[in-house]
């Protein structure tokens, strides 16, 4: 008889602590993998914590409104059998990390770090450690390495996983020299070598999407397998508004409007998210690099870059059925060809509105 | 990312504008200080080390100490940033504004208006505010107000190192003159603060707190206050939504409106004296466009009408506190309920 603990996550580097908000299974019930649990509210997002595996949610240790440390338990799961007196046992004897309170141990704590490649400072987030094939992870237009906060983790057990800043994005250099595919793809390439990664898997969401395919266009031997997010690249539709209301807006009201066209649920945009994408925006030159990917991308609100090139790695799609950025019809279009899931309830950004199943999707199809 | 105090910030901003445009120059009382004496140049580097090193970089001509005459200050600089210059100008303590009021309020403020929008005066004034050392009534006021209340005049009142920064960088590139006012007792506060240049625009208000009982709209170091007096209510099951103004002009009158709208009560902090001040001046603002949506007065904690007193006990008195603002922050959330 197993009794393992469900514990507050730590989703992005600044967490260090969650409020449980709402339980979405009761005490007692049994649930399956890849179930909603409970909700998480942090300063920045709010987020559901999926089942890794089924089991039975046996007690309910942290009661919703309180907030907790990273690693404070918040239920026990084990079989219906267990005696009550086992669980108050293990509940008892439960010890909960040492928040990361000091500086000391704040420097422990996994940070981003910067790496010269291709004349260019990159900055870039590494998770993990073993003998696993790393996996580098390209986010999309204007977001940067935080948008893998629910991804990384999942994904770092046996193995590097490398979340890039691309450059004029996140704490990367904002010259982007011409800022198109290749440009983007010449400063992935680099940053492969400096980081000295010989054979990778490679996830990218949309713009980032792009940019991973073009990279396995041209090293097909070092990709091992190509997971494709809300990707750009796979047709000519992209949503206008979205590209030129991001490169434009500096005020909290019109980062707010553009944002909430990425998601399924506007909750997701909370205000922190907002505040994040108001203090990228604001450093010098971001202007000019956004303006310059955005006219070298997406000139009169079209994709210019097409990879309809066979590639021979496993490649696979995943997609939000109610994406408002890059329509949906452009994964149905390969769905002859190529494995395509695509998850309801979602908008632009399932791998953070649904971040379970993208999760136990990338680990199947990298774990082969 | 690292922290910061609001001194590195400030300091930081001037470097990346002096580095990044070779017409901003620093002019003031002890800028860098010392020539002449046993410690030797740069022993000040402003009163509170905020200019130091400036000299050593970007030399006399561009750290430029003055003698002990205000109108002078301001009067060089309104005329550099007239003829091409982009001066940052050290008002030492606000309250010396008396000494050079033409020069900014006659002078300044008036050029483009007065050459026909022909004339620019991309002039900064850095000058300390508040209360709170015991340094009496001659030199303990927060007369942002004034400044204020004058047409031509942009006024900046940061609250933290991350805004201090940004919004330096922003009054420097900005082509009217700009009051930017630091607070006395905030110079040694950090918080997380890129290690680029970036800038933060005038009339945006930052949001420090969402709530949806309470209004609060404080400024300078009152914010540090309100959200001590907010953390003490939300256990007390009141939400405050603390807003920051950052610039007193441009004022964002819509995040304030759009936030009394939902709440319907309103407190303001200001450390500033309560007559004819910004409090005052943004509860007539939502008294005139929010009316039909507030369900209880308007309170404003301020400092009483008197000068600051030397005393530290009435000192202590005269200043706003976190009891204070709590206090009438359940008065308004009571208020027929």
């Amino acid at each position: 008889m197993t009794i393992t603990a469900i514990t507050m996550p730590k989703w992005g580097l600044t967490m260090t602590e969650g409020k449980v908000v709402a339980w979405l299974k009761p005490q007692g019930a049994a649930f399956a993998s890849g179930e909603e649990l409970l909700e998480i509210e942090t300063s920045k997002i709010t987020n559901v914590v999926e089942a890794e595996s089924p089991g039975t949610l046996l007690r309910i240790v942290a009661p919703e409104g309180s907030t907790l440390p990273i690693g404070a338990l918040l239920a026990v799961v084990a079989p219906e059998t267990t005696p009550a007196a086992e669980i108050d046992r293990f509940v008892a004897g439960f010890v909960v990390p040492e928040p990361a309170a000091d500086a000391s141990a704040e420097t422990d704590a996994p940070a981003p770090r910067d790496i010269e490649a291709a004349g260019q400072r990159l900055r870039y987030l590494e998770l993990g450690s073993g003998g696993g094939v790393p996996v580098l992870l390209l986010h999309g237009f204007g977001a940067d390495l935080n948008s893998w906060m629910f991804t990384q983790p999942a994904l770092s057990d046996g193995r590097r996983t490398i979340a890039l800043d691309l450059p004029g994005h996140g704490g990367s250099a904002k010259d982007v020299g011409r800022g198109d595919v290749d440009a983007l793809t010449d400063a992935v390439e680099a940053a492969l070598r400096v980081l000295d990664i010989d054979r990778v898997h490679l996830v990218g969401h949309s713009m980032g999407g792009a940019v991973a395919a073009a990279l396995a266009a041209r090293q097909p031997d070092r990709v091992a397998t190509l997971t494709l997010i809300a990707s750009a690249g796979l047709g000519p539709e992209i949503n206008a508004t979205f590209i030129d209301g991001f490169v434009r807006a500096a005020r909290r009201r019109d980062v707010e409007a553009v944002l909430r066209l990425l998601v399924h649920d506007p909750a997701l945009v909370s205000r922190a998210m907002i505040e994040d994408v108001l203090r990228y925006k604001r450093l010098d030159g971001v202007a000019a690099a956004l303006e310059t990917i955005a006219g070298a991308w997406f000139p009169d609100g079209r994709q210019t870059y097409d990879l309809v090139t066979a590639l021979p790695m496993p490649v696979q799609l995943i997609w939000g059925r109610d994406d408002r950025i890059v329509p949906v019809a452009h994964a149905e279009a390969l769905a002859a060809r190529l494995p395509v899931h695509i998850l309801a309830d979602a908008g632009h950004l399932p791998h953070m509105e649904k971040s379970g199943a993208v999760n136990a999707l990338i680990r199947r199809f990298i774990e082969g | 990312m690292t922290q910061k105090t609001i001194r590195q910030a400030l300091h930081e901003a001037l470097v990346h504008e002096m580095r990044r445009d070779p017409r901003v120059v620093v002019i003031g009382e002890d800028v860098s200080g010392g020539a002449g004496t046993a410690g030797g140049r740069d022993a000040a580097g402003g009163v509170l080390g905020v200019t130091k090193g400036l000299i050593g970089e970007f030399g006399e001509a561009r750290v430029i100490d003055t003698p002990i005459t205000e109108s002078a200050i301001m009067g060089a600089a309104a005329g550099a940033a007239v003829t091409g210059l982009r001066p940052v100008a050290e008002l030492m303590f606000s309250d010396f504004l008396g000494v050079c009021f033409d020069q900014i309020f006659n002078q300044a403020a008036k050029f483009r208006y007065m050459f026909g929008g022909k004339a620019r005066t991309p002039l900064v004034i850095r000058t300390m505010i508040g209360a709170g050392r015991s340094a009496a009534a001659q030199h303990s006021q927060s007369p942002y107000h004034i400044f204020t209340s004058v047409p031509g005049l942009k006024v900046v009142v940061p609250s933290n190192a991350y805004d201090a920064k940004g919004l330096l960088i922003q009054a420097i590139r900005d082509d009217d003159p700009v009051v930017f006012c630091e607070h006395k007792l905030m110079y040694d506060l950090k918080c997380e603060v890129p290690d680029e240049a970036y800038t933060i625009p005038f009339g945006e208000a930052n949001v420090v707190r969402d709530g949806d009982d309470v209004t609060i709209v404080a400024l300078s170091r009152m914010v540090h206050y309100a959200s001590e007096a907010a953390e003490t209510l939300a256990k007390e099951g009141i939400e405050c939504e603390l807003i920051d103004p950052r610039t007193t002009s441009p004022l964002d009158e819509d995040t304030i409106l759009d936030s009394v709208t939902r709440t319907g009560r309103l407190v303001i902090v200001d450390e500033a004296t309560p007559r004819c001040s910004v409090a005052t001046d943004i509860a007539a603002l939502v008294a005139d466009k929010a009316f039909g949506a507030l369900k209880a007065p308007i309170r404003r904690v301020t400092a009483p009408h008197t000068p600051v007193p030397f005393a530290p006990g009435l000192e202590k008195l005269y200043i706003p506190d976190p009891d204070r603002i709590a206090a009438a922050v359940r008065a308004v959330h009571e208020y027929r309920r």
